[in-house]
């Protein structure tokens, strides 16, 4: 199943990459007639304005990527330094930065995500810095586990004893004991961050119109979906589909890089 | 067993304040303060008399000054009054958690329901096609958008069933019937994606207590298949699931946020999600505090249910 999903993954990572090439459109011209059932000209329909829905879509896919690379990138860089420097020096900086992390787990993250993005503002960079942001504690608590289990091995003494300086020792040493927990971490995080995305949009929190996001389309089609269901069901079939692609990859990678997380 | 709920217990204050800093340092990133807020209700005010507001509402104090003010209003239940309604948040609260609680519990109950039983077979039948279809449903439960569930379930019950959920809310305890009718949706649109969890971890739960010793010794002893698996492995297995439900619980209060939005249920989430969109900041704090505050005290619970149900965890801890 892993196959599929990195597969699906690659199609959008393709379709995102040659979108200006493969549309049919231009993501916010009006092209038809208003709400228009699919057909042969938009295989997708029109959408309120008449623009179709197919290129908007495939214009959408660069930015659910856009920010769920670049969300999980803000988690991963500061929560694993975070991880990395806890476990490796211990003590009571360990002890603070754990309780930190424990206290950003206190707000379930989507109501994190949607009260800082409310703070904030909507929009593409506070959205993606918000969901960034929520992604920071997980990313930590991931990366030190694997730090305390081989803080204390011979090896890493050993470099130290050498005269490896911290950050040596933690790039040398330490780091590649935790590249599997975070590789896997990182690409289940791509799904939750592309859907925090899409759930802020269409909260009316992210992405602002006319900017083809799937959330955001959806959020505004909705009005209209019993005249044109289209217009609602296909935004949302596009963020299942690329979150179950790196679903099935992240369980895939789980099962080859962290078997005792197999579920 | 006393030192592992003391040493829990003494957890709760300290992440509690924690929270709080957090939502007060977050309240503060805000654009502006509470009387520019106010000033956009109020039309312009003088110069003085925004500094005589300021003074007033304590907000030419120092930061730490307000923060503890603030915590002082806590301790004592005044989460302050609405900038839009003129609503003490405290009795906002009041009428809106109850709504959230109910969908959370209810979807919690269908999700068990679906998942328990989808977890055991496809644990009892690894790798087999059944397995493979269920753990398939349970991957797309997860990657299904909440709110793109919740617009097909309104757009199904229009179109195939020509039913949708009553528009006017009533308590449970008012119309039960009309209430159950209203919740069934929203209950449906939030269980699925606990579905999938919950389905998940009974799997692999029930793998990993299926190969111990003692369900083997169950069936030299000759009981019965479903014996076997219903008595002894699933009581075992369940013990992390419902360590995953109970967080899972405090997960849901966020996609009510979605799902009370979507449908129209005046619960905790549609209370936040209108403040944040008209800037009322006083209920953001409160409900935010509010969903801190529920999902600490659920996870103590859970903690302490795991430590009573395996003995493992609290004397590895105390």
């Amino acid at each position: 199943m892993s196959t599929a999903g990195a597969a699906l993954v690659v199609a959008f990572v393709v379709l995102a990459v040659l979108a200006s090439v493969v549309a049919p459109h231009a993501p916010d011209d009006p092209v038809g007639q208003r709400l228009t059932a699919p057909q042969r000209a938009y295989p997708l329909g029109t959408d309120e304005f008449g623009r179709d829905i197919l290129s908007r879509l495939i214009f959408g896919s660069r930015i659910s990527l856009w920010v769920g690379v670049v969300a999980v990138a803000i988690g991963l860089v500061g929560g694993a330094s975070v991880g990395l420097v806890s476990g490796y020096v211990g003590g009571r900086l360990d002890m603070l930065l754990m309780r930190v992390v424990d206290v950003m787990f206190s707000i379930p993250p989507i109501i994190l995500a949607i009260t800082l993005t409310g703070v904030l503002g909507p929009g593409l960079t506070n959205a993606t810095v918000a969901i960034g942001l929520v992604y920071l504690p997980t990313f930590a608590r991931v990366a030190r586990g694997p730090v305390l289990a081989v803080v204390g091995r011979e090896y890493v003494e050993a470099a130290r004893a050498a005269g490896g300086g911290a950050t040596r020792v933690l790039s040398l040493h330490v780091l590649p004991n935790v590249m599997a927990p975070l590789i896997v971490q990182t690409t289940l995080a791509l799904s939750t961050a592309i859907l925090a995305e899409a759930t802020l949009s269409f909260l009316g929190l992210g992405i602002q119109p006319p900017e083809p996001s799937w959330g955001t389309m959806l959020g505004t089609g909705r009005k209209y979906m019993e005249l044109a269901p289209w217009v609602a069901i296909f935004p949302g079939a596009a963020v299942m589909l690329l979150v179950l692609g790196f679903n099935l990859l992240g369980d895939g990678l789980r099962d080859v890089l962290d078997p005792r997380l197999r579920p | 067993m006393t030192l592992y709920v003391a040493a829990r217990l003494s957890l709760v204050i300290p992440m509690f304040l924690g929270s709080t800093l957090i939502i007060f340092v977050l309240m503060r990133l805000l654009p502006g303060d509470v009387v520019d807020q106010l000033m956009g209700l109020e039309g312009s005010l003088s110069a003085e008399a925004r500094a005589s507001l300021r003074q007033l509402l304590g907000l030419d104090a120092p930061l730490p000054l307000q923060y503890l003010k603030w915590l002082g209003d806590l301790v004592r239940l005044e989460l302050g009054v609405s900038l839009r309604s003129s609503l003490p948040v405290r009795e906002m609260l009041v009428q809106r958690v109850p709504v959230t609680i109910e969908l959370a519990v209810l979807a919690v109950l269908l999700s068990m329901v679906i998942a328990v039983p989808l977890g055991i077979v496809s644990a009892l039948f690894r790798n087999r096609a059944i397995d493979f279809t269920a753990r398939l449903f349970g991957l797309l439960g997860l990657s299904m958008p909440v709110f793109w569930l919740a617009t097909l379930l309104i757009l199904g019950g229009a179109s195939f069933l020509h039913w949708l959920p009553p528009v006017i809310y009533a308590p449970f305890w008012q119309a039960p019937l009309q209430n159950l009718k209203q919740m069934a949706f929203p209950t449906l649109a939030l269980a699925l994606s606990l579905v999938a969890v919950v389905m998940r971890m009974t799997r692999s739960s029930m793998l990993e207590v299926l190969e111990q010793d003692y369900i083997q010794t169950a069936r030299a002893k000759g009981a019965a298949e479903p014996t076997v698996v219903l008595r002894h492995a699933l009581k075992n297995a369940l013990i992390p699931v419902v360590t995953v439900v109970g967080v899972q619980f405090g997960y849901l209060l966020g996609g009510s946020v979605v799902v009370e939005q979507i449908f129209g249920l005046p619960g905790l989430g549609f209370m936040l999600l209108n403040a944040i969109y008209q800037r009322d900041y006083p209920v953001v704090q409160g409900a935010v505090v509010f969903v801190a505050l529920f999902f600490i005290l659920v996870n103590l619970v859970v903690d302490l249910v795991y430590g009573v149900l395996d003995p493992r965890i609290r004397y590895g801890s105390a």
